[in-house]
């Protein structure tokens, strides 16, 4: 175990699969200079413009590009830069990428990653900031991915990159920077296994990405109030590890989802859903409302699933059912 | 130009283009007397030109289509009863009754796919030149699409890319004046599609579309130079689209003299008046059609007879991680 940022341990995973497989590249815009959040720091340098290529700024090429690129044998990785610019790329991600092998009756694979900065980040507004995780979910052929702590962020990107399955990964911007005790960063994850974060006895708190550290304070601020409140990362949210949430809800008997997303028709609503069919357990879901990301601190602010509003909605809920 | 390509290509181009004719012809009728599902995109009066591209591609080559992709397949070897079984969404299609008409695609000949979304073939053929590329594997790319996909995105992006790598793609537009059901000229602003393309820095040619030996010759030099490392190169055919946009549409908004004058223009009688010249008997162009006839036939007996996928299909092929399963009722 080593002391190590998120966005270093990605870096170093993705190094690793590189020097391990010579089809891997890399696509995106301005990654020569280390992309946005660095993620890509020195890897021009190592591996040449070929296989890290800064690519113009044309969203469907860069996606059209990796769908044909990856049906004919090699194994890319594409940068969005920030979630929201794939929007510009949806009929390659949704329409070809995530259907091909299906359409072509198994034909061909379109083993791909696609890396997805997501979240709220230094005040950047509604088109830099969404989680639009229940879009990809959504999509029958995507695998969907979304680290919670510095320790899974190497080990996930790495697991995407062996998929032979197009997968969406998607990394809390605001977790970049973040240091944990890292293990090896190259050492793939499983997929599809959620992480115990607090054990506890109430309620069972599931959330994801960002907001894995929100539901995680909102324990805390419970436990000063005498709620024990069960923490689960769910770190895939396709395949989804129904088994653990289930168990968990099975001896808490209460369930609250915790998303940064907005809450209408999000990813929250199908946990939700399933484990109430499930078990008959009490379920609520907190997500954001349904505005557009605003720009000013405080409209931020009012707008952001922390852990008070987690602990808030948490009680009430508790209150209500009890 | 037919001299100049020579007897026996000329005779290969119009048993290509007869065997295109006769899918197109039949399955227009199965899709009139509804017995198969969905709708087709028919390509009659297009087939010179992916016969004559195609018959310049090698066997490592790739190719992706569009929506009106038959003729593409065909002409590039694709199994004309795969294909006839797909139309029919029975087993042993193409794609296993997954896909259609719309989705037909064959690996094993560098079939990439049709596709049901215009223009989306384009970055994908990008992007199997750019692996070629970075594997280091001589092979070219030839992506077909129509005069309406070059009012998308993805055709400035697609080529634009293909220029700034110099990757070995040949776009080929087959121009064939109906952007769905609205002339593309009513729709595109500009000097045309050639100068877009060169504008976006790839080297365009121009050709009567419906001139198999022309569209042959002049595919011949720019896959050549394509495939010397050139760059990419675009060619632009010029042909006419006979059948409405989807096999469901009369065409009724046409001027009938225009789709009458354009009959006229037939590629596979131009070229079988070329052979004539050429001294082929006309009793052998008509055993060749009579053969194709023939296949066909025996095509549409055997599909129509062939089971339908297994229920249990539904779920295969969507992806490994995370497949799908039947949810057992409660």
């Amino acid at each position: 175990m080593s002391r190590m940022s998120f966005v270093e341990a990605t870096r170093q995973a993705l190094a690793a699969e590189m020097r391990r497989d010579g089809r891997i590249f890399v696509l995106g815009e301005d990654l020569g200079r280390g992309g946005v959040f660095q993620q890509y720091r020195g890897l021009q340098a190592e591996f040449g413009p070929a296989r890290v290529v800064d690519t113009p700024i044309s969203e469907s090429a860069i996606m059209g590009v990796a769908v044909g690129a990856a049906m004919c044998g090699a194994r890319p990785v594409v940068e969005m830069r920030y979630l929201d610019f794939t929007l510009c790329a949806v009929d390659e991600l949704v329409n070809q990428a995530a259907k091909l092998r299906y359409m072509l009756g198994g034909q061909a694979r379109v083993p791909m990653v696609v890396r997805q900065p997501i979240g709220l980040w230094a005040n950047c507004a509604a088109q830099h900031s969404q989680s639009l995780e229940a879009w990809w979910v959504h999509v029958p052929g995507l695998v969907v991915l979304c680290p919670g702590d510095p320790a899974d962020a190497g080990p996930m990107l790495a697991a995407a990159i062996r998929a032979d399955d197009p997968v969406v990964l998607l990394e809390y911007k605001e977790l970049f920077p973040v240091e944990g005790e890292v293990g090896d960063p190259t050492l793939p994850a499983e997929i599809g296994r959620a992480r115990l974060v607090r054990p506890g006895s109430d309620l069972t708190l599931v959330a994801w990405g960002g907001s894995v550290r929100e539901a995680a304070g909102a324990a805390e601020l419970l436990a000063a109030r005498g709620i024990s409140a069960e923490v689960i990362d769910l770190r895939s949210l396709w395949p989804w590890d129904s088994a653990a949430v289930l168990a968990s809800v099975a001896r808490t008997g209460h369930l609250l989802v915790a998303q940064e997303a907005t809450e209408v028709a999000g990813f929250g609503a199908e946990i939700a859903a399933l484990v109430a069919e499930e078990t008959g357990a009490r379920v609520a879901r907190i997500g954001a409302p349904r505005t557009p990301i605003p720009f000013s601190p405080a409209l931020e602010a009012a707008y952001r699933v922390d852990a008070a509003r987690i602990a808030a909605r948490a009680a009430a809920f508790l209150a209500r059912h009890r | 130009m037919a001299t100049q390509i020579g007897r026996e290509r000329l005779l290969a181009h119009f048993r290509t283009m007869a065997r295109i004719r006769a899918f197109e012809e039949t399955a227009e009728r199965l899709y009139n007397e509804k017995r198969i599902p969905g709708f087709v995109h028919l390509s009659s009066g297009q087939e010179a030109i992916p016969a004559g591209v195609c018959a310049n591609l090698a066997a490592e080559d790739r190719l992706t289509s569009t929506h009106r992709g038959h003729g593409h397949t065909i002409a590039r070897g694709g199994d004309i009863q795969a294909m006839m079984l797909e139309l029919f969404g029975r087993q042993g299609g193409s794609c296993g009754g997954k896909g259609g008409s719309m989705h037909i695609a064959d690996m094993r000949i560098g079939m990439l796919g049709a596709n049901g979304v215009v223009a989306a073939g384009l970055p994908i053929a990008v992007g199997a030149a750019h692996a070629a590329k970075l594997a280091g594997e001589p092979r070219v790319v030839a992506c077909f699409f129509g005069d309406g996909a070059v009012n998308r995105g993805p055709f400035l992006e697609s080529l634009n890319w293909a220029a700034v790598h110099r990757l070995p793609v040949l776009f080929v537009c087959e121009d064939n004046r109906w952007s769905a059901t609205t002339p593309t000229r009513l729709t595109t602003a500009g000097p045309g599609i050639a100068a877009r393309a060169e504008a976006l820095g790839v080297p365009a040619c121009a050709v009567d579309g419906n001139d198999v030996a022309a569209v042959d010759y002049l595919a011949g030099e720019l896959v050549a130079s394509v495939r010397a490392g050139g760059g990419p190169r675009l060619l632009l055919a010029a042909t006419y689209r006979w059948s409405g946009h989807t096999s469901a549409d009369a065409g009724a908004y046409r001027d009938p003299a225009e789709v009458a004058r354009a009959k006229t223009d037939d590629p596979l009688r131009r070229a079988a008046r070329a052979l004539g010249g050429l001294g082929v008997a006309a009793e052998e162009l008509a055993a060749i059609e009579s053969d194709v006839a023939a296949e066909l036939a025996h095509a549409v007996q055997l599909a129509e007879r062939a089971p339908f996928p297994d229920p249990a299909a539904l779920y295969t092929d969507v992806q490994d991680i995370g497949a799908p399963t039947a949810r057992v009722p409660a």
